[in-house]
């Protein structure tokens, strides 16, 4: 098949499950903070809520998208653009799976795979303090420009020990190619562990890992870091004079960046698609076994459930886990499905932690925040590194 | 597999027109959808109610700078550490002894901020200045 | 196509670079000067420098202007007025461009005549690997100096910005 038409096909993959993702990561978002807080969450709007996105988005649509006349016009419209433009650009590296072929036709389950390809995504991101200065300083208002120049100074702060943590896998790997990173994961470590960089000897990176992590929670504005928008002293902080479409804009450019974190830290520190146990023991078939189990809970749980709806509604879905297993039980599908489960399963798992601690944690106070960065996260980084660099020129592989 | 440059690259181009066209989308979105009425309270910049005092264009605190010229200079450094990292495999000991030279005279830079308070914010703002 | 795309950029380039001084108001030159280095990238990009294009980004686009706003932020500049150039300025101004950018194509077109013509693609040694290679054994020296620059910027930057501080 010719090359440029594969491509198209493949972005447009991936972006339509992107935004999918996108649209329910709110949902999910909402339906775990609430059970942490023990309410329900959305339930209206079809079952369990379900639904909840697209009522969101229909709304969104049809608010009033109003232009306070006080707001200097370019810039107040440049910031949101630029802040999901630049949201979406990222995927574009990130592996998903190994080389596979379907009806003939040889293809990476990436769309493109750059030998700078971390810088890449460091360029990007990088370029996204933009989006919350120019939305602060173009609102001309006092709350906007606070939380605009906060994020600005915070992005960049934390774009230090983000980029030095990335630094020692990059060091083990011998590569700026996410393929490559990935690759250099392959194996185990004494039958057991998998090789990933987290695990990897000689210089296991679980120290670069939580760096990474904390610097990205700072990077996409989240809790414990979510200054920028702290409502208590700064109403909405960036983003106070916006509305309508453009306040969505922010809401997903932010959605869309934890992503590309997650997938990120999937790749760089999780093995990407790797399995966590190796194909002799028979990781190809454990999806098939986790969705399983999972439609087995649900018809369990359908037996007492507390609502008379769910003991109707809940064998369905458990029946549609069953069929996905048995999707994956076909051994030629393996090859196409397996890489992207796992990689989806760690991301995903990422993404909850995400959640889980903004549903846990208080917010970091603005002094206490920087210092944190620079006199913590920063050493603590560039020790790592050196230690890295250390044991694997003593260590060479 | 893609080889060629351009093969490599035309993926980024499809990516980026993709995001510039959803992004673009977006904002001109909001222009045509909904309705708009504009009041005079409306039109304020949102001062929790209150009627807007004193002027948004003001000077803020010497920090922010000072964190932005030290990001910069760090930011040097750490281009690179990347090369350094690639290469590291063939370098090995000789690239630890050189990179932790290059290293060495910047953090002595960095204990020269620390000690000179500018990573401390919680200090005492001097009279004017806000933020 | 090579061609194409680097008018392209080319043309954005020089645009934003027009505009970073035409613009009145200093934040409109600044996102100006932004887009003069992302057109840069890209044309650094079609020669196939491709460490460098990232670089161009990640401490031109995404360090060194962050400051700028910042400093236009800082402060507060606004608009400027228009006019204020004395007549010789006005009088002179456009010829002597013409002189000055006729003479730069005439010395390149000399210096540069027999050259190979660019194509996207012909050259592959500007990844980080190559770059990592020459900068460790070729330009050790440079490399090491570099770090004695920072250093003294680091010190050059807080003597600077103390007083406002103390």
């Amino acid at each position: 098949m010719n090359f440029f038409v594969l491509s198209l096909l493949k972005a447009a993959i991936v972006i339509s499950v992107l935004m999918v993702s996108l649209l329910y990561l709110q949902w999910v978002e909402r339906k775990v903070i609430a059970h942490i807080q023990l309410r329900m969450g959305p339930y209206r709007v079809g079952p369990h809520g379900l639904l909840q996105p697209f009522a969101d988005v229909l709304k969104l649509l049809t608010k009033e998208g109003f232009i306070p006349s006080h707001v200097n016009l370019f810039f107040y419209l440049l910031a949101p653009f630029l802040a999901v433009s630049l949201a979406l650009i990222s995927i574009v590296v990130v592996p998903f799976g190994p080389e596979v072929e379907l009806f003939g036709v040889r293809t990476t389950m990436q769309l493109t795979d750059l030998n700078i390809g971390i810088l890449f995504v460091l360029a990007i991101s990088s370029l996204s303090v933009y989006a919350v200065t120019f939305a602060g300083w173009a609102s001309n208002n006092k709350y906007s420009l606070l939380g605009g120049l906060r994020s600005a100074a915070q992005m960049i702060s934390y774009e230090l020990p983000l980029a030095l943590s990335l630094g020692a896998p990059l060091l083990v790997a011998g590569s700026l190619s996410l393929r490559e990173i990935v690759l250099a994961q392959q194996g185990t470590i004494l039958g057991i562990l998998p090789n990933w960089m987290i695990f990897q000897l000689p210089a296991p990176q679980l120290v670069g890992f939580l760096v990474f992590l904390i610097a990205a929670f700072a990077e996409t504005n989240r809790i414990p870091f979510d200054l920028p928008e702290a409502e208590n002293e700064l109403v909405a902080g960036f983003h106070t004079e916006y509305s309508s479409l453009k306040f969505a804009s922010f809401f997903m450019a932010e959605y869309a960046n934890m992503i590309t974190m997650t997938a990120i830290t999937t790749t760089v520190f999780l093995g990407g698609w790797l399995p966590p146990f190796p194909e002799t023991l028979g990781s190809n078939w454990a999806p098939a076994v986790i969705f399983a189990l999972l439609g087995a809970l649900a018809v369990y749980y359908s037996r007492q459930a507390p609502r008379p709806k769910d003991r109707r509604t809940l064998p369905w879905v458990g029946l549609a886990l069953f069929a996905v297993a048995a999707i994956f039980l076909i051994p030629a599908a393996h090859p196409l499905l397996v890489p992207p489960f796992w990689f989806l399963a760690k991301a995903g798992f990422l993404m909850f932690v995400f959640i889980w601690v903004r549903g846990t944690l208080p917010r970091f106070r603005y002094d206490q925040l920087m210092q944190f960065a620079w006199k913590f996260m920063f050493p603590v980084a560039l020790v790592n590194l050196f230690a890295t660099a250390l044991l694997v020129a003593l260590f060479p592989r | 597999m893609p080889s060629s440059y351009p093969e490599i690259y035309f993926p980024i181009l499809v990516q980026v027109l993709i995001a510039i066209a959803i992004a673009a989308g977006m904002v001109v979105g909001s222009w045509l959808l909904g309705k708009r009425v504009r009041t005079r309270a409306k039109d304020m910049p949102y001062e929790s109610g209150m009627v807007p005092v004193g002027s948004t264009r003001e000077r803020f605190s010497v920090k922010f700078y000072l964190v932005a010229m030290v990001f910069i200079l760090f930011d040097v450094e750490l281009v690179f550490l990347y090369p350094w990292a690639v290469v590291y495999g063939e370098l090995g000991l000789y690239g630890f002894l050189v990179m932790f030279l290059f290293i060495d005279l910047i953090l002595w830079g960095f204990y020269y901020i620390w000690k000179k308070g500018v990573l401390d914010w919680s200090r005492e703002e001097p009279a004017g200045s806000q933020a | 196509m090579d061609a194409v795309l680097f008018l392209v950029f080319a043309a954005i380039a020089v645009a934003c670079g027009i505009s970073v001084v035409v613009q009145r108001h200093p934040i409109t030159s600044a996102i100006s000067l932004i887009g003069v280095m992302g057109a840069l990238a890209v044309l650094y990009l079609l020669l196939g420098a491709e460490f460098l294009a990232a670089v161009q980004v990640v401490v031109y686009a995404g360090a060194i202007m962050v400051l700028f706003i910042f400093v236009i932020m800082l402060l507060n500049a606004g608009v400027e007025p228009p006019g204020g150039r004395s007549w010789p300025v006005r009088l002179l101004g456009l010829p002597m461009l013409v002189i000055l950018v006729g003479l730069l194509s005439f010395v390149i077109r000399r210096v540069f005549a027999g050259g190979e013509e660019v194509r996207f693609g012909a050259f592959t040694k500007g990844g980080p690997r190559e770059i990592g290679r020459l900068l460790f054994t070729d330009y050790l020296l440079p490399f090491e100096v570099t770090s004695v620059l920072i250093l003294v910027a680091i010190l050059g930057a807080v003597v600077l910005a103390r007083k406002e501080i103390d």
